[in-house]
């Protein structure tokens, strides 16, 4: 037996835990505007993603209960679920869970040892393979042509059957961030894209109340000090500033900063994505230097990139930044002489 | 108000003090024997200055100090020395070490003390007393006091005294404090004056009142106007050394710098009152208290004398039957010891009794996740996840670029670790491995030069005695070149030539003869040592008297201790 | 397509002349291969590797004469050493070569010893005090553990003395890694 022979009891499972019960408001809200076909996404990628951790943690052969029980696969699971649209067909689920789980997670040495963050892997996966699919977005509460019933959303995700002779347009619409790129393509001004009966106060009916409860889960995170604050601060601020100086210099062309917050996977990648602390740098300066990257990056794939949001490619080209942020950001040591 | 200053990181483990602190001090008694190992503080181990077999008395030096890092041992009590020999220490690698036993006559007779007025002394005078006093660092780090009361290059400013014992269990240093800070102020007022130091700060942890109280009036009954106790936020390690220097001056100690040369310097409660005990009564170090706690009946504080085995401390406060361990020192930084046979020493200031229900084993570590709990709990501003790689990989140059040796072992790191992870211990291996590798390139090196050495030195014998050579031949070559031409004058010494050349030509000849003649004698010497090897008995032993009969027993009962000394493992206890 | 030639002709000798005063003006005396080899090495000189000397197997092993798991002394965490050294694959001691043994000492008996010097005169680093006829001793902080001096000594009064741990050369452990102990109990 070593010194200290005592500890403090958090393990990394109760932390884990802290994160998802955090994202519980978020799903609520989501299965309010959306229908409750995200807790049939998220239990199956739940299912998937116990199931390949523990088929690989045979494979390496290392014990499967205390890696099954650390709730790491599971948040996996569940991020990669919320980043995903509703309504996406259970292979979609299927195949990203895994991959994010096996490639992302365990070949590169399992939890801890992942230089990307595995639920966006799996996100960015599934987008570069089957765009079509990933840009199916069930359409919010009252928004669209035709709601489809619990039954009818089930019948979908497994069966691929839309009920009578719905089509998938009339079921679902594009999101807030893609119609604004869509339109603005289509010479319409930011404004007045912004008046069109989709967009809400923030950044879209729907979406921005799913944001704003994953902002009151990453409160949460934060005064339980599961997260410290200088990562979602940091890429929330890079994002406003980037997105206002744009705003500011044209406001026809480009969208205020609030609707950039509220939209798309800004607040999940700000409190759940970017946290991750398997995947971001360990020192306050890293951090900084880290989640600013991502917050410009996502601007920046937001508006000049081709894919709709950014948050999954900003995050994962940080990513691999996080070694070298790591060794250039060393902090202070007591009583050195240095930059303090 | 003083202004505190913050350092970095630091945990609240529950404190569990309360348990240790109900009942006063009490003298644990003589027990039936005493184990004193000689090395007992940082330095060289000190040299025995008493025999076996020797009546020594309460206080009379057991081992003088050797080397400038050093510092003496005395005898706890009076009575008889037993032994001299390798005996296992409270050290967690139970390995045995140089002790000197003492069985206790229970007269507990003192030798002539001596008390001085310090301000009657000065300051190098004091330091040799406290050397000779065995005055260490009682909070744990056992570094002789004397050499730390040296003043720095720097005008010292500010004596910091550590009172703030932040390890959780630990209350020797708090009932100290309440029960004689009278002496600890002297004794610390008396360390000022060594040092020159302008005001003394004592540092105690806001968790303990009486003890603040105590201290604060003990200062006002001494009309110290420089002296102030300060109530410092409980937070461990808020009582490491570095740590308290930070908070009550904002000074940094880097690690490898003497704080007195950045003005300041540090002492323990325990050390202050030793030393004053040591000047003004000159009674060496030769008991602590011990706070003996855990897994115990009666969790109490002892003042023990240095020696004491264990299993004679223990029964006092009733260990418990599950109990399955005994840690030294607190929950944080203590280490396990080998069994309870090994005996108090100076470093000892807290035996917990352990058991599966107060320290349960640690869960199975998991990799870990970078959540940087560790760093920021770090008082040393390190990052614990980077040298836990490093050590686990056991790349050790990286450890050291990542200021490896900034660590202060407090346990900070681990007791947050969500994975369990047992960060120290990988950075106590780490420091160790590393050592060793310097101990081995400082051997290599050492090797290596005298290798090259003995190289250049056979290389210039040959070349002196090829020059040697030459020059003889010279001679006799000149000498040959001389003969013709004196043959005429001299005719008669015509004869003598030939004999020149023969004795040129001679050590060519003569070296076998030589040779020969070295391997008879070393053949005659084998034969002769053989000989004395059957024949045990010695000559010219016949008519000897009994008085160097006793000699010579003793001379080789000496020879054998040497011999035995030489090879420990023989003298190594059965465990 | 002159000027071309030119040009790079006048590139050519621009560089060569660099080049050439670099070579120069950076010129390493000896060469530093083998002292790093050399550093790596126990420096016990105990020519178990076929070599006189630690230094004289260094040179080999820099001329590519000898195999770097010759050095019993350095065990395998040095063939590990000369291996990421000269970055080459790790061997295993071959048959020929004697196995690591403890690190020890020499003793001599003081008893039996004849005072002969032959063992003074065997010992690589000079770490025996003695003269003709006079009792000889090891300086044991300065032996090597050798045993060069063993064979020589006419009465067969040295021997190897391993070295105990102690306190001070204690280290602390390796902490165990359950994970990787249950891994291996599963199969």
């Amino acid at each position: 037996m070593f010194s200290p022979f005592i500890t403090q009891a958090t393990s990394v499972r109760a932390i884990m835990f802290r994160v998802m019960l955090a994202l519980v408001p978020a799903i609520a809200v989501y299965v309010w505007y959306f229908g409750p076909a995200i807790l049939v996404t998220l239990t199956l990628a739940s299912v998937t993603a116990l199931a390949t951790e523990a088929a690989m943690l045979k494979l390496r052969q290392r014990p499967l209960a205390p890696f099954l029980r650390d709730n790491s696969a599971l948040l996996t699971a569940w991020l990669l679920a919320l980043s995903i649209p509703p309504l996406a067909p259970w292979w979609l689920v299927v195949v990203g869970t895994a991959f994010a789980i096996s490639v992302a997670k365990h070949l590169y040495g399992g939890l801890g040892s992942n230089p990307f963050n595995p639920a966006m892997i799996g996100y960015a996966i599934l987008i570069i393979s089957f765009p079509a699919q990933m840009t199916h977005w069930v359409a919010p509460h009252g928004l669209g042509q035709l709601e489809m019933s619990p039954a009818q959303q089930l019948q979908y995700i497994f069966g691929g059957q839309l009920p009578g002779s719905a089509t998938l347009d009339a079921v679902t619409m594009a999101t807030p961030l893609d119609t604004l790129k869509t339109q603005l393509h289509l010479g319409h001004s930011a404004s007045e894209v912004m008046g069109m009966p989709i967009y809400g106060h923030l950044g879209g009916i729907g979406g921005e109340m799913v944001a704003l409860a994953f902002l009151l889960g990453g409160v949460y995170l934060l005064l339980t000090r599961i997260i410290s604050w200088h990562l979602p601060v940091a890429f929330l601020a890079t994002l406003f500033a980037t997105a206002g100086i744009f705003y500011l210099v044209d406001p026809a062309h480009y969208a205020p900063p609030l609707f950039h917050w509220f939209s798309g996977a800004a607040m999940l990648g700000a409190f759940f994505i970017l946290t991750d602390p398997v995947t971001s740098p360990t020192t306050i300066g890293g951090k900084f230097i880290f989640a600013a990257g991502a917050g410009f990056l996502t601007y920046i794939i937001r508006v000049f990139g081709g894919f709709p949001d950014g948050v999954a490619f900003a995050t994962l080209l940080m990513n691999i930044c996080v070694p070298l942020i790591d060794a250039y950001t060393q902090p202070r040591v007591f009583g050195k002489k240095g930059d303090k | 108000m003083r202004t505190l200053y913050h350092f970095h990181g630091g945990v609240h483990p529950p404190t569990n003090k309360a348990q240790s602190v109900r009942t006063p001090i009490a003298f644990a008694g003589i027990p039936s024997k005493l184990v004193v190992p000689l090395h007992q503080h940082v330095g060289n181990t000190s040299k025995p200055a008493v025999q076996v077999g020797e009546r020594v008395l309460k206080g009379q030096m057991f081992g003088m100090p050797e080397g400038s890092v050093s510092s003496a041992v005395h005898a706890p009590t009076s009575g008889t020395v037993a032994a001299i020999d390798m005996q296992q220490v409270a050290h967690p690698s139970g390995l045995p070490d140089l002790c000197v036993t003492l069985i206790p006559d229970g007269k507990d007779e003192w030798i002539a003390r001596n008390g001085v007025d310090y301000r009657s002394k000065d300051a190098a005078e004091l330091r040799q007393m406290l050397r000779l006093a065995g005055v260490v660092g009682l909070g744990g780090a056992v570094f002789p006091s004397d050499l730390k009361l040296r003043a720095g290059k720097h005008k010292m400013t500010t004596l910091v005294i550590n009172g703030a014992e932040c390890e959780p269990y630990i209350t020797c240093d708090d009932m100290l404090m309440r029960e004689r800070a009278d002496e600890i102020v002297q004794g610390a007022e008396m360390m000022r004056t060594m040092l020159g130091a302008e005001e003394v700060l004592v540092g105690i942890e806001d968790n303990k009142p009486e003890a603040i109280a105590a201290m604060q009036a003990a200062v006002k009954a001494n009309g110290l106007n420089n002296m102030e106790v300060v109530a410092v936020p409980t937070i461990y390690p808020g009582g490491g050394a570095k740590q308290l220097i930070r908070v009550l001056t904002g000074i940094e100690v880097p690690a490898g710098v003497r704080s007195t040369d950045l003005g300041v310097q540090c002492f323990n409660v325990a050390t202050a009152w030793s030393a004053h005990r040591a000047v003004a009564h000159g009674e060496p170090l030769i008991s602590r208290i011990v706070t003996v706690t855990g897994n115990v009946e009666r969790p109490q504080n002892f003042e023990v004398l240095i020696g004491t085995p264990l299993n004679e401390l223990l029964p006092l406060a009733g260990p418990r039957p599950d109990t399955n361990a005994h840690i030294m020192g607190g929950p944080m930084m203590g280490v396990t010891l080998p069994s309870d046979k090994v005996a108090v020493t100076k470093a000892t200031n807290c035996i917990i009794e352990g058991s599966l229900a107060l320290f349960p084993p640690p869960p199975m570590p998991l990799p870990c996740i970078r959540c940087t709990r560790c760093a920021e709990a770090c008082p040393a501003d390190l990052q614990p996840q980077e040298l836990y790689w490093f050590a686990k990989s056991k790349n050790f140059g990286k450890t050291q670029e990542y200021h490896l040796f900034d660590c202060i072992e407090c346990g900070a790191c681990s007791y947050v670790c969500p994975s369990s992870i047992p960060l120290v211990q990988y950075f106590r291996f780490a420091k160790s491995e590393i050592w060793a590798n310097e101990r081995e390139k400082d051997a290599a090196d050492l090797a290596r030069q005298r290798h090259e050495f003995r190289q250049l030195r056979i290389e210039r014998d040959k070349q002196e005695k090829a020059e040697k050579l030459a020059q003889k031949e010279k001679a006799a070559a000149a000498a040959k070149a001389a003969a013709p031409a004196a043959a005429p004058a001299a005719p008669a010494s015509a004869p003598a030539a030939p004999a020149v050349t023969e004795a040129a030509a001679a050590p060519s000849a003569a070296k076998p003869a030589t040779d020969d003649a070295t391997q008879a004698l070393i053949n005659a010497a084998i034969a002769r040592a053989r000989e004395q090897a059957v024949a045990v008995k010695p000559k010219n032993m016949e008519s000897l008297t009994p008085q160097q009969q006793a000699e010579i027993a003793e001379i080789e009962a000496r020879r054998a201790k040497v011999r035995e000394l030489s090879h420990p493992e023989a003298g190594k206890p059965e465990e | 397509m002159l000027i071309a030639i030119l040009a790079m002709s006048a590139l050519a000798i621009l560089l060569g002349a660099v080049l050439g005063f670099s070579a120069l003006k950076f010129k390493v005396e000896g060469n530093p291969l083998v002292d790093k080899i050399d550093a790596v090495l126990p420096q016990t000189q105990c020519g178990q590797c076929g070599y006189p000397g630690c230094k004289p197997y260094a040179e080999a092993i820099a001329s590519g004469a000898a195999d770097i798991n010759r050095c019993p002394p350095g065990g395998e965490e040095g063939i590990h050493k000369l291996a990421d050294l000269l970055g080459v694959e790790f061997k295993p001691f071959g048959e020929d070569t004697a196995a690591p043994k403890p690190k020890s000492v020499a003793f001599i008996d003081e008893n039996t010893c004849i005072g002969c010097t032959l063992c003074l005169q065997a010992c690589p680093v000079d770490a025996i005090v003695g003269a003709a006829k006079q009792m000889h001793t090891i300086v044991a902080a300065e032996c090597t553990g050798c045993e060069l001096c063993v064979a020589p000594c006419p009465v067969d009064c040295i021997s190897m003395v391993p070295l105990p741990e102690t306190i001070s050369t204690w280290k602390w452990q390796y902490p165990v890694i359950p994970i990787q102990a249950a891994a291996t109990n599963k199969n």
